[in-house]
Formats: C-alpha cells, structure tokens, sequence
C-alpha cells in the first residue's frame, strides 16, 4: 500500500527555509543566526521579514553556538545555522558544554550534509555528524527525507523543549510526503508496509528505499519501508514492531555505519530482538568530490544496493 | 573640577566598602574550606576574584529579592529585569558557589558538599544539578563571553535595560572563541555587556608571558572595537566598586566593556599569592588553619 505521492524535485534546505519563514510569522521567539551561509540555509525570507531577529556571526561557529545558548537564557528559540560539517565536529565542545550539558532550547539547523554535497569534496562532506549528535546526552537528532518533511519538522521542534540536531542536505530531491504532515519527533513513519524485509531509512535514502522496494516488488519480494526521521529518541516500537513481521533488516543513510542509524538500530535488536542486518552506509572512508548522483553511486548509497544488501539479507534468515 | 560630596555620603560609602570587605573575608574562608574539604579544586583564581564577586553581587549587580522556599531567593532562569553574571572560567567555582550562597540562592551549608558525590556542586559550575544562580554550563574555557553576548542580545530584544556581566581569565584569552566574540560584540553593538578579565598573569604551567603571552591585551580589544578602562588593584574592594560603576555609567553607548582587572592570584592568603602553584591544588590541615588565621570569620562558617 502506497502512501506516497512523487510530486516534483526541491532541496530539503528550501524545506527548512520555507519552514522558518512560516515559524517567523507565527511564533516571536523564533531567532536564527548565521555563520555567513545565508543564501544556502534559505533563511532569506525569514531575514527579511524578522531582521531584528537574525544574528550575523560571520565565519565564526563557536561563538554562534555560544550565543545561541545565551539567546535562549532570555526565552527565545534560537535556530544557529552553517554546513553540517561546522555545525557539529567543528563546534562538538560547544554544543557538548554551552547547548546540551546545559540543557538550552536550541535547535541546530544544518544544511549540506553527506556526500550529496557533491564537488566540494570530502573536507565538506561530514558522514560522521549523527554519531556525534546521537552519544551525546539530551540531543534530538532529526535527518528528514523530502522538503515537506523538512519544513514539518523546522516547524515542529519550535514546540520541543530542549536541544536538537537538525540535518539536511543540498540537492533538489523528490517531494513525495504528504505537504500538510504533521511532524512528530520520535515516531517513524510507515512508507509501506511489507512482510519480507524491513528497510528503515533516513535522509535522502528514503527515496532510494522507495525506488528499491519497486525493483524489490518486481523480484515478488515484500519490503516494508519505514521512514526513521529521527534517529534520537528513536522509535524502538515501531522497529520492533516491524523486525519481529519480517525477521530481517536493512537500513540505510548517508552517513558512515559506525555510529549512525544503522548502529541505533542495531542496539536495540541486539538487545530485545535479534535479526540478521545489512548496512547500506559509508564504510569507513571519507568522501570525494563527483556529482551526488555518481558519489551515492559510487559509496553505494542507492537504490541499486539496497536491492542488493535486501537480497543479502533476506538469504541470511534462517 | 573639584566634585562636592557631601561626608556624610561619604561615609556611607566607606561603611558600604567595609561590610563587603567582611564578606569577601568570609567567602575567602568559605574557598579554602572548600577546597580543604573535597582535597581538590581550585583556590588560586577564586581567591583573587572574590572581590569582583563580593561587589557585583552584592553592590553593583541587581538581582530579585524575591524569596520562595525556604526563603531562599527564587531563582528565575530567564533573570528578566535583573543583572545577569556568567562565569567563564568555571574552574574558579568555589568563589561563585559561596558568593551565591551568601546571598541568600541556597543554604551554606550546602557548600559542604562541593566536588562530592551527588551533589549540585559541581566541580564546575553547571545548571545540570539545578543550582540556583547558575545559568550556564563553564569549565571548557573560552565559551562564556559568547553565552553573554546571547544573554545580552536577548535582553536587547526583550526592552530589558539590565546588564550582562562575564568574567573571564587571562590564561582563557588563548582560546580562539573568545575572539569570535570579541569582533561580535562591537559589530552588533552590545552595549549592555561588561566583560572583565582576571589578569593575574598566572596560569597552571606558569606565567602567561612565559606559557604564551597575551601581550598587549588593552590594544587588542581597542582594536576589535571595545571600550577599554582598567582596574588597577582588583582586590581592593573600594576600587572594585568604584571601577563596576564606571562601566554601568559609560556602559550603553554603543560599545561593549572590556575591563581588565589586576588581581593577585591567592589574594589574602599569604603563602597562595606570587605564584601559580596555587591555581588548582588544595591545601592541607596546617595550610588550611595558617589560611584560615589570616581570614577573618565575619559571617559565621557554614
């Protein structure tokens, strides 16, 4: 059963601008800050429209994620803006001391993450920001798929109390969920529902999921494909749930194996249920610069070794 | 020009300046029990701070005398219409734990339990154990000027004409963040921060000019846009206050504050001041009575 409608291709980060444009007519104590990025976080709307509430900081990320945490001293809602890669590996300490240790209401809001990038290369491309954000204590970790997604969830955490971690990406991907979703932190979303596999996916590997459940269909195999838009507090239920129908896992993400989804995952069938797992993820190596499509190709982030890694899976049930 | 005051104001002042003398002499008692207690922390730098503590929170700093349980003061996070501080150097929390105890945050008995096990004080100072005053998490160095900054901006927003206080080290200054900050504030004209740097030119692996100069710190922040004024003796009470006026008074002009402020690390313990050997060991039995022979006790040990 299809609960997906592909509509046209748009970047998740236009998902986030459009979000804040809308949290920037409705909700005063939303603020956003800038690490001289603006025209890629799509914040311009906002700006324009709210200049009293947006904070330049230059080429400068620890001190925007410090101020960030002082804004929120004064009762706002900061949204502290950059590249994945220096909205978290480059500023961990701050965001560990200033944002999560001290429990501050601020939402990081990173764009460009993975390997999607594309020609800027490796020393761009963070794979590693969910493993941070995921061991670190009282961080939300949210990776949404589409640009209705995005902005659902830009949306949502203005209503969460406490520290979150929001990544997307830069290429124009399919939208293909519903434009009026309401957004719930922590709880997966059933794409479709299947007896044979259970593939959670996140990020721009939900798409691929979807286009892997096809070929899978033509195969005569039954995916279930879930959507895990946040990684942290994950929805053991609803995978659960979910391995003990298919007995088999496959998860995917732009992002390395260790410590990302997949690991999450992991955790909690070795724990409560076990189930042989496939990883469609970056093993253990930096990127490149190429296109998105030919790195996710070349990293085997697509549709093709999904496919593969189910098939893999699947003749690993016993 | 010549400045009428009138003596009995005068007089006020100097009693003003004797009473919190008694209480810097107290929290100095508290700091060496401290540390003498847990056989850790950092006496040095909390020494040499505690008359900027003594006189911002209980002269120049205004805070809410609200009182809720216990009547202690009710703690508000967001500190709406009052004086915020932030400690950015959150190594010297013994001088900010017994400060905010004595004035009135929570019980001092409690600093009896600083650096053991389950207790709200933390070796550095945290919001995480929710111990009234505390507004932020400090110890990774470098990070507090720029949580002010926020602070600040947030009061800006909110038309709350109250000041934003940060205290910093010298050592501290080495961090690379602190000069984030430092070109924020002047470019966005945050004009209700007073920052203030504990210049004792100490810090653990020796002095500052040997362990990595600061140079000239007075140019720097001139040249970043702040405006510069100086604490010549920054244990001296009267000094102190005099200096905590000056910057609420030139404060609200468009530029951020800068005050650099000469301290003696181990300030009013003899053996502790001239060297850095004292910023992050504890003293033993027959230190802590020679400590405590020296310090009158005012208000009464907890």
């Amino acid at each position: 059963m299809k609960k997906y409608t592909y509509t046209e291709k748009q970047d998740t980060r236009s998902g986030f601008g459009d979000g804040m444009t809308e949290l920037g007519r409705t909700n005063p104590k939303v603020v956003t800050l800038c690490a001289d990025l603006v025209g890629s976080l799509k914040t311009a709307t906002f700006i324009k429209e709210n200049p009293e509430r947006f904070f330049q900081t230059g080429i400068a990320e620890a001190n925007m994620m410090g101020i960030a945490a002082g804004l929120t001293i004064g009762g706002y809602i900061p949204y502290p803006t950059t590249f994945a890669n220096f909205g978290s590996g480059r500023v961990y300490d701050q965001i560990r001391q200033s944002i999560a240790y001290s429990n501050k209401n601020v939402k990081i809001a990173v764009s460009h993450a993975g390997l999607t990038l594309g020609e800027d290369g490796a020393t761009h491309q963070i794979l590693e920001d969910i493993a941070m954000m995921r061991s670190m204590p009282n961080m939300t970790v949210i990776n949404p798929c589409d640009y209705n997604q995005t902005k659902a969830a830009t949306i949502a955490l203005a209503d969460h109390v406490g520290p979150a971690y929001l990544r997307f990406g830069r290429p124009k991907v399919p939208i293909f969920t519903d434009p009026n979703q309401k957004f719930e932190i922590g709880k997966a979303w059933t794409v479709n529902e299947g007896k044979d596999v259970s593939i959670f996916a996140t990020g721009h590997l939900v798409w691929e999921a979807i286009q892997a459940g096809e070929i899978l269909a033509e195969k005569g195999i039954d995916a279930e494909i879930i959507n895990i838009h946040t990684i942290k507090p994950l929805d053991t239920a609803a995978i659960l749930k979910s391995v003990r129908k298919t007995k088999c896992v496959v998860t995917c993400e732009e992002h390395q194996a260790n410590g990302g989804l997949g690991d999450a995952v992991a955790q909690t069938l070795a724990q409560n249920f076990l189930a042989p797992q496939e990883y469609v993820a970056v093993n253990d190596s930096f990127g490149e610069s190429g296109t998105p499509e030919q790195l996710m190709a070349k990293y085997g982030l697509s549709a093709e070794a999904i496919v593969e890694k189910t098939l893999k899976v699947i003749a690993r049930k016993s | 020009m010549a400045i009428f005051v009138p003596f009995t104001i005068k007089i006020d002042f100097l009693m003003q300046i004797k009473e919190l003398e008694d209480i810097a002499s107290q929290v100095r008692r508290d700091i060496v029990r401290m540390v003498h207690g847990c056989a850790s922390g950092h006496p040095g730098g909390s020494l040499g701070c505690t008359d900027l503590l003594v006189g911002l929170y209980f002269q120049q700093m205004k805070i809410s005398n609200r009182k809720g349980k216990g009547g202690f003061l009710s703690f508000r996070m967001d500190g709406v219409n009052e004086d915020l501080f932030f400690l950015s150097n959150g190594h010297i929390s013994p001088v900010f734990y017994s400060v905010l105890a004595r004035r009135g945050y929570f019980d001092v008995a409690e600093l009896s339990t600083f650096r053991k096990i389950d207790s709200r004080l933390q070796g550095h100072p945290t919001t995480h154990e929710h111990l009234p005053g505390i507004r932020v998490a400090s110890g990774s160095l470098g990070q507090g000027m720029s949580v002010a900054i926020g602070a600040a901006l947030a009061k800006k927003l909110n038309g709350d004409d109250r000041m934003v206080y940060v205290l910093m080290g010298d050592g501290e200054q080495q961090e690379g963040q602190i000069w984030e900050a430092a070109q924020f504030a002047p470019h966005h004209k945050v004009d209700n921060l007073v920052a203030v740097i504990d210049l004792n030119g100490q810090q653990i692996d020796g002095s500052t000019d040997q362990v990595m100069n600061n140079r000239d710190l007075k140019a720097k922040y001139k040249a970043f846009g702040w405006r510069v004024m100086e604490i010549a003796n920054g244990n001296d009470m009267e000094e102190v206050v005099k200096g905590l006026r000056k910057a609420k008074r030139i404060s609200g002009k468009g530029q951020p504050i800068m005050i650099l402020m000469n301290t003696e690390m181990g300030a009013g313990v003899d053996f502790m001041m001239g060297s850095h050997k004292w910023h992050g060991i504890a003293p033993n039995d027959e230190q802590l009575a020679a400590a405590l022979a020296q310090l009158p006790e005012t208000l009464g040990d907890y």
